[in-house]
């Protein structure tokens, strides 16, 4: 159903205006700005307001300006599964431009970084395990949207997209991939042990990060400093039975705690349905309620967590949610990805539901911003990631005085035994 | 090996202070550890990395078992739970991706072969995979459970030495649980980190109960899984994992058993002995060829092969006629079970040792995991043991 444009003369300031121009509109330089939003693609746009306009009479005709664009609009979200809630989190999420941007911005940082660290490792310049996150940036991103820095976060080791948004920069992640002292561990964690201020890892034995994730939930209650804990784990994990020891810790002393299932619908190399005898992991909280969340959709994230993140810090108590999602990478370096799934499968998730994709659609659509500016940011990306791959190849591997350091905590260095017990070591903490 | 005697060339004093180093000899020490190989220079640094730090000397083919097939490590395992699956009726395979064949090909075929409900899929929770297995044991079945890797262990810890560990004890003989077997890869593998490399024999076999036994080779591989799972005590067996593929042997087709707790003197000698057991036989066994052509040293070498109940008459027998011990192992050496072996050979051998014993460790240059770096990984290889040992004989032998 297309309107053609509005003339210049419509009052932009009246509220609710109906949605007006051509969704191509914005594509066409010579034509004038649509006053108002366009009608995007059906079940997306409700509403959308625009900044104030040039005057009547006035044209943009060589280049578009910010004030070209749309910076606000409300998307509708999908409905998200409920159990043992009255309600869900809200069907409409609300998106500036600027955050449109940062989100965009972070998403496709953490998918570079992952490709360029698939990239790195088949150069044989990151060795060990390396497991990739491309695929699920919705998810990341949409979490540090919902909470604070303040809050706290735990993950397994498919971390990298969670240290970057946590905070620490691509290079030092990079770093830490090819095991240098620039890296965000020194050099000595690797791809699984990650860590950054209010982030705790990085943690490489399955499902063993949540009792940890209940527990620095316990501290924020104690403290109470109104802060909350998101611990993540997958669907593999999910049948771990110290995760149910942490429901129930959780929920018996009402821990703000938001326990995060990422279900990428395979555990290594299992399907859900082999490995689970329920899939609706949004529920295995049992006693505790559950929320289960389109996870490619970096707004329903957003909207799940700021729901959960309310509900944890209003001191009812702990939160399940799901975040369906996919990874477009094997479980690991070494698996293909291929032998369990079929690659068709894999196509169809990245054609259809890829979450940066997706979010740059929604812009577009709305007049939020234009291709070239998407294209700028991917630009100013790949720099930012070929300067970290450069500086992650070049910086030097830690020295063999720092090998034993840190394994106590002591005043003066200890003695270490090694290979050559002529050779003493030292650690130092 | 080339590269431990081009080292040992390169003009590492022979005699050395016993009481310690001072800084001087330490750092001069550090700086030639840094240098393993002297072409590394010319060799790119990727390439260094993949160098292991030992070769794989097969063992003479096995004449008494019958007809050999040319197998490496995870084949002979498999040939073994072939053998079991065959004429064993009650007997199950399962664990994580077990069925499909396993993460390191140990199980390919068998589940087309004996059907799904004998070979199959385990969800991840390894207190799960042993309470399972504990219990179908107990009920008769002989339950082999598999442990992805040995480093998953801890979350079984409980189930496998509160409950396999005591059952025939607490019931008085009425029930046991000795049709279990639990299979685990173990040991480094040089990009393995912390959570891919371990070595826990030392945990288990601190327990009275159970078994532990690990093999150096395929053919010590398929007779001592056979011998576990026909033992009627639960036993764990770690496989080391960096020997999957490297380790090539003809292997017997047919069904054989290597009795366990019987430790194989597999190189006589008479000057010092040396005990080792996985993937260490092999770079000990770099170790005696150098001590003879470099300081004439005669060892003996001694595979442990069970190191639960160990075999302490062949250690101590060995003992009394070179009068000196070394042992070593990958793990960490502050409670590595070389310090149990010290421990019953001083008590046992007192009057015949010549020098102290000396525990020496392989993997991790520090008592603590392994590092995520491979830099560091690679600079606790190799050479720098081979060199440390030389010097550990001679400190026991001067």
């Amino acid at each position: 159903m297309l309107l053609i444009d509005l003339s210049e003369y419509v009052n932009v300031t009246s509220p609710a205006a109906a949605p007006a121009a051509l969704a191509q509109a914005q594509r066409q330089p010579p034509k004038p700005p649509p006053p108002v939003g366009t009608r995007a693609p059906a079940a997306q746009l409700v509403i959308a307001q625009t900044d104030q306009l040039d005057p009547p009479g006035t044209r943009v005709v060589v280049s578009r300006s910010f004030a070209d664009f749309t910076s606000q609009a409300t998307f509708d979200i999908k409905k998200c599964d409920v159990h043992r809630l009255e309600e869900g989190p809200p069907l409409k999420a609300e998106l500036t431009r600027e955050q449109g941007l940062q989100y965009y911005r972070v998403m496709q940082t953490v998918r570079r970084m992952e490709l360029k660290a698939d990239q790195l490792y088949k150069q044989k310049i990151i060795r060990g395990f390396c497991h990739l996150y491309d695929g699920q940036e919705a998810c990341a991103v949409g979490i540090e949207a919902a909470i604070n820095p303040s809050d706290h976060l735990i993950t397994a080791y498919r971390a990298h997209g969670y240290t970057y948004t946590r905070g620490i920069a691509v290079k030092e992640i990079l770093a830490e991939l090819t095991g240098r002292r620039g890296g965000v561990a020194k050099g000595k964690g690797g791809s699984m042990h990650m860590y950054a201020p209010h982030f705790y890892g990085g943690n490489g034995i399955v499902g063993a990060q949540v009792p940890l994730g209940a527990g620095i939930a316990l501290a924020c209650q104690y403290q109470g400093n109104n802060q909350v804990c998101v611990a993540l784990y997958g669907d593999g994990a999910a049948n771990q039975g110290q995760l149910f020891e942490s429901f129930n810790m959780a929920a018996l002393w009402k821990l703000p705690c938001i326990f995060t299932c990422e279900n990428n619908q395979y555990g290594m190399g299992t399907s859900v349905e082999r490995a689970s005898a329920s899939t609706d992991y949004y529920k295995r909280g049992d006693f505790i309620p559950g929320i289960r969340v389109d996870g490619m959709d970096v707004l329903c994230v957003r909207e799940a967590f700021k729901f959960a993140a309310e509900h944890c810090r209003s001191g009812k108590g702990p939160i399940v949610i799901e975040l369906k999602t996919y990874r477009y990478h094997g479980h690991s370096m070494s698996d293909p990805g291929v032998s369990y799934r079929t690659r068709e499968e894999i196509q169809e998730v990245r054609s259809k539901s890829d979450p940066i994709t997706m979010l740059k659609e929604r812009m577009l659509s709305n007049n939020m911003a234009s291709v070239e500016e998407f294209k700028e940011i991917d630009i100013a990306i790949r720099k930012e990631v070929e300067e970290a791959a450069q500086y992650a190849t070049s910086d030097p591997e830690p020295p063999l005085e720092e090998l034993c350091n840190h394994i106590f905590s002591n005043d003066s260095p200890l003695e270490v035994r090694g290979t050559n017990p002529w050779a003493r070591l030292k650690s130092v903490s | 090996m080339a590269a431990a005697a081009r080292f040992f060339i390169r003009g590492a004093p022979f005699k050395l202070p016993v009481s310690g180093v001072g800084t001087g000899a330490q750092s001069s020490f550090e700086a030639t550890l840094l240098k393993l190989s002297p072409n590394s220079n010319s060799r790119t640094k990727t390439q260094r990395r993949h160098a292991a730090h030992f070769t794989f000397q097969p063992d003479p083919v096995p004449t008494q078992y019958g007809p050999t097939q040319k197998m490496n490590l995870f084949q002979s395992v498999t040939s073994a739970l072939d053998n079991t699956l065959a004429s064993d009726p009650t007997a199950v395979i399962f664990g994580e991706d077990v069925a499909f064949g396993g993460v390191f090909r140990c199980t390919v075929g068998l589940r087309d072969k004996y059907g799904k409900d004998r070979v199959f899929n385990t969800p991840l929770c390894e207190q799960g995979i042993v309470g399972f297995g504990i219990g179908a044991a107990v009920a008769g079945a002989t339950a082999i459970a598999e442990i992805q890797f040995a480093d998953y262990i801890y979350p079984a810890f409980d189930q496998i030495v509160n409950e396999a560990a005591k059952y025939r004890y607490r019931s008085g003989n009425l029930f046991d649980c000795g049709n279990l077997t639990i299979r685990a890869p173990w040991g480094c593998v040089g990009h393995g980190s912390l959570y891919h490399s371990q070595s826990p024999e030392a945990f288990f076999a601190h327990c009275p109960g159970i078994k532990v036994v690990i093999p150096r080779s395929p053919v010590q591989a398929k007779g001592l899984l056979l011998a576990c799972i026909a033992d009627q005590n639960p036993c764990i067996f770690f496989e080391p994992k960096i020997l999957y593929r490297a380790a090539v042997e003809q292997v017997p087709v047919e069904p054989y058993t290597i009795p366990l707790s019987q430790a194989e003197i597999l190189q006589e000698g008479s000057d010092v002995t040396l005990v080792a057991w996985g993937t260490q036989i092999h770079v000990m066994r770099e170790v005696a060829n150098m001590a003879q052509e470099k300081l004439g040293v005669s060892c003996e070498l001694i595979d442990l092969q069970t190191i639960l109940p160990w075999d302490t008459e062949t250690v101590c027998k060995s003992v009394v006629k070179t009068g000196r011990l070394l042992i070593s192992h990958e793990a960490p050496i502050t409670g590595g079970f070389a310090a149990e072996i010290s421990s019953t050979v001083q008590e046992e051998c007192f009057l015949n040792l010549e020098a102290p014993i000396k525990d020496d460790q392989l993997l991790n240059p520090r008592q603590g995991p392994s590092s995520g770096s491979p830099g560091l990984h690679h600079l606790s290889f190799s050479s720098s043991f081979i060199q440390s040992v030389e010097r550990g004989q001679e400190k026991t032998l001067c």
